[in-house]
């Protein structure tokens, strides 16, 4: 696909997924190019392993981001997604492996210092734990919060807000209480025929089947067809009450102009 | 560890203290609490707490379309809100693979750098104003606030723009604005700075507090994930404007400064010369600036004009739907970095194909720098912590997300 967007440009991706899988093509369970990025998905167990070998032997030498993500449709619904980049080859990739809730990830704090920070983030946004890591605190979560809020499953507004309190003089933790529901919206094109039933429509008597296309396409759905035109064809005397009356009042005046 | 027998303390034991830098310290440049554990005045560890300014941007981002998620970006480095737009507008075309039109890369790539002089202005002043100067912070606010004047012509917002969109920026700018910025340049910006810099960076108290202070090699600025003026400052020229060029950076010419000593000083003096090399820039835009449309022709992504909208069903039909339902991102992901101000900003952006992001990762500059800070002020005294930091360029807005 020819490139018209004018984001970033690095490095050929030409011929990289197979110059590193050679070496790492014992760990990778799926390697791909998409949108012009190389990404790895790697089993997790080896996490450390590959990232030392791209590290290494192919020049590799930043970790810019660990970032985490979830999915809570798949068995393992955390993805942790490595982001590398070569300062010599001036090139990136990704490398990602996932996890579930219980099983730890090990640690990459022993190939980059910085990594300390970005895995304790993710273990705070996603409850994801790193095997190793000897200072796995949260990071950006207010102290003493329960929970990981990044998760698709965590509401967006949270379970407790704090204020205040005037009189107790000192701030105080209370269950969120919204004065009104959370606004979120279903934009994506229901006219269009939606594939699901829509918000409300569930109170109704027998909910619309949702696989079965509204139409109105057969003479008995209209009312159209040859009986109708008979009727239309013949006409009729009645004459809608408005027009009588403006008759009347022209008459009034001298017989219309 | 204890000191014991000291002389000055008549044969008392001494231990080490802690204390707490912040969060609400003028020098902390936001709210950053730093427990340090001293030993008399010399820091023997730091640790540094953050998140708390975090607001859950990258959650909200989840609930929002791809448009509406947009005016985060500003919020987030508040000091240089163009260039982190840049970087998510970036990833969304990306992953559209849409084309952008030349005056529109023009305009992104000569308000981005107006953003770094503008963020540099902030920084230097801060930076200088912690070491113990007061006049220089003073009189470059006033070139901030010239920025934030051309800021608000573009966009009509000062601070929090929301000017640049996927396919382009929102409106064209006036032609007087582009001559005004050219005359800002020429006339008043170097007079003002140069006068400012001239009280600094010859300064022998400037000096003292900066240099020698912090110290990194370039391994480990390498394994810290350092990035911006902070790896530049190690002697590494590093930068993405001129290695991995987006929109019109591959047209530009202009020089990567890079220190020599790796000290607080040299990042300082990389960024008085960035800010050089950025007025090139901008020069070079408008210079050579074409004329033509400023947002993308796919009117499946970039709304119609007003005065199309009022005259055509098609026109409104769009414009309807681009406000209400937003545009959808093919399924995909992609991660996206430019040069920042402060370093690298990278957008890590995952589609499913709809209209609102599935996962939008935030990579903030500061988070790795910061987490050095243990690393760069061991051994330092303690004000000393204050010209590391100002020399990092934290924001807590992007630190916290």
């Amino acid at each position: 696909m020819a490139v018209h967007h004018s984001a970033p440009k690095y490095a050929a991706n030409e011929g990289v997924i197979d110059a590193l899988s050679e070496s790492i093509s014992i760990w990778v369970v799926d390697a791909q190019e998409k949108h012009g990025e190389i990404i790895f998905i790697v089993q997790r167990d080896a996490i450390e392993d590959v990232l030392r070998t791209l590290r290494d032997d192919h020049k590799y030498q930043q970790l810019m981001e660990i970032a985490g993500a979830d999915y809570p449709d798949r068995p393992e619904r955390f993805e942790v997604v490595y982001m590398l980049l070569s300062l010599t080859k001036n090139h990136r990739i990704i490398v990602k492996c996932s996890t579930d809730e219980a099983t730890p990830v090990p640690t990459v704090t022993t190939l980059w210092p910085n990594a300390g920070w970005l895995e304790r983030e993710v273990f705070d946004m996603y409850g994801v734990t790193f095997a190793g890591n000897k200072d796995l605190r949260r990071i950006l979560t207010d102290y003493g919060f329960e929970g990981h809020p990044f998760r698709k499953d965590f509401p967006m507004t949270g379970y407790t807000e704090l204020r205040y309190s005037e009189e107790e003089k000192r701030v105080v933790y209370e269950p969120v209480e919204l004065p009104q529901d959370m606004r979120t919206f279903d934009f994506l094109s229901p006219w269009e025929g939606s594939d699901y039933v829509l918000p409300g429509d569930e109170k109704a008597d027998g909910a619309p089947d949702v696989d079965k296309p509204k139409v109105t396409e057969t003479p008995a759905d209209t009312g159209a067809g040859k009986q109708a035109e008979e009727n239309a064809e013949e006409g009729t005397d009645a004459v809608p009450p408005d027009m009588v009356e403006v008759e009347i009042e022209r008459d009034e005046k001298g017989g219309g102009a | 560890m204890q000191i014991q027998e000291s002389p000055t303390t008549d044969g008392n034991v001494i231990t080490n203290y802690t204390i707490n830098f912040g969060p609400q310290h003028p020098a902390a440049h936001g709210v950053l609490r730093m427990v340090m554990e001293l030993d008399g005045e010399v820091i023997e560890r730091i640790d540094p707490h953050v998140g708390l300014l975090h607001r859950g941007t990258e959650k909200l981002i989840e609930q929002k379309t791809y448009l509406q998620a947009l005016p985060y970006f500003d919020r987030l480095d508040y000091c240089s809100p163009l260039c982190q737009e840049h970087s998510y507008v970036l990833a969304i075309e990306k992953l559209l693979n849409l084309e952008v039109p030349e005056r529109a890369q023009y305009l992104r790539v000569l308000f981005a750098e107006l953003t770094r002089i503008c963020n540099h202005m902030l920084n230097m002043g801060a930076h200088v104003l912690d070491v113990g100067a007061f006049t220089p912070n003073l009189w470059i606010m006033d070139l901030r606030e010239d920025c934030m004047n051309f800021f608000e012509r573009a966009s009509g917002a000062r601070m929090h723009s929301a000017w640049f969109r996927p396919g382009g920026v929102h409106q064209d700018v006036p032609e007087k604005l582009l001559v005004d910025i050219g005359d800002w340049l020429d006339n008043r910006f170097f007079q003002l700075f140069d006068d400012a810099m001239s009280l600094v960076i010859d300064n022998r108290i400037f000096k003292q507090r900066n240099v020698d202070i912090a110290v990194v090699s370039r391994e480990d600025a390498v394994a810290w994930g350092f990035s911006g003026p902070m790896i530049r400052a190690a002697g590494i020229p590093w930068d993405l404007r001129k290695s991995q060029p987006y929109d019109v950076y591959d047209r530009m010419e202009f020089d990567i400064p890079v220190g020599t000593n790796s000290d607080c000083y040299d990042r300082f003096m990389v960024r008085v010369k960035e800010v050089r090399e950025s007025a090139k820039i901008i020069r070079q835009c408008l210079r050579d600036m074409p004329e033509g449309p400023v947002a993308s022709e796919d009117g499946k992504v970039s709304p119609p004009k007003r005065g199309e909208m009022k005259q055509s069903m098609e026109s409104l039909i769009h414009h309807f739907k681009l406000y209400t339902e937003g545009f959808h991102v093919p399924e995909g992901e992609v991660y996206v970095a430019t040069e920042s101000p402060k370093g690298e900003f990278g957008v890590y952006l995952v589609s499913d194909g709809t209209n609102k992001p599935y996962r939008c990762k935030i990579r903030p500059t500061a988070f790795s720098h910061l987490q050095a800070m243990d690393m760069m002020s061991k051994g330092h005294m303690l004000p000393d912590a204050t010209a590391i930091l100002g020399a990092i360029d934290v924001v807590f807005g992007e630190c916290d997300r």
